[in-house]
């Protein structure tokens, strides 16, 4: 059995996300910044209305490719922790799509970690959404 | 060979997974040449990545029997 990660916290979910419990992960005596962004969906996109998203994953890459850049940021930025989680499915306006949690003893590189985490992720990890609007659906980024 | 498809890919193939022949030994970029000609819509992507056994692929690397070869499409986290 190996030791438990304290470090990384990864999950790609069909259910819900809890802020508390990536700030419960990354949360620790000796750090004095936490820093969190959490990605919603929102209701316009290049000015057309969104109605709802479908988020699809290829899961197991996916994660491994989230824990490479939790471990980078970890890395790149002195972290204590990074918890990064990611929804799957239909997901409606408002709802929480991404939620990227570091921890660090002071605020800067808790900052600039969490900016790295989403953009890499964003970059990288085989996660694809799909867009409906009143008119139609089509995979964001794909097309010209 | 099977290969998996996700997001757009999966509109291009028609379904979750498409099948090429005599894949083993060709390199990953000789597969992309081969999706496109089979498939022109992949050429009509912005881009496309091609993972085996997980991980991003170069087009250097040669396909070995048994290995998972999945299309990625331009990606669209957070």
């Amino acid at each position: 059995m190996d030791k438990p990660d304290v470090h990384h916290d990864i999950l790609l979910s069909d259910q819900p996300l809890s802020l508390d419990q990536c700030r419960d992960f990354v949360a620790h005596p000796s750090c004095g910044g936490l820093c969190f962004f959490v990605g919603t969906i929102r209701d316009l996109n290049l000015g057309e209305t969104v109605t709802h998203l479908e988020f699809e994953a290829y899961a197991p890459m996916a994660i491994k490719e989230m824990r490479k850049i939790a471990v980078a940021a970890r890395e790149k930025f002195g972290l204590h922790a990074v918890a990064l989680y990611h929804r799957t499915g239909d997901l409606a306006i408002g709802d929480v799509a991404v939620i990227v949690a570091v921890s660090s003893v002071h605020r800067k590189p808790a900052f600039e970690g969490c900016e790295f985490v989403i953009d890499e992720l964003k970059k990288h990890v085989p996660i694809w959404k799909k867009e409906f609007r009143p008119d139609g659906s089509h995979w964001l980024n794909a097309r010209p | 060979m099977k290969i998996h498809c996700f997001g757009a890919a999966r509109d291009i193939a028609g379904g979750s997974s498409l099948h090429l022949e005599d894949l083993e030994g060709i390199t990953i970029g000789d597969l992309r040449q081969r999706l496109v000609t089979a498939y022109p819509g992949f050429g009509e992507l912005v881009s496309f990545a091609i993972a085996r056994n997980e991980e991003y692929a170069r087009d250097e690397e040669r396909i070995t029997p048994g290995d998972e070869l999945v299309i990625i499409p331009p990606v669209a986290g957070g």
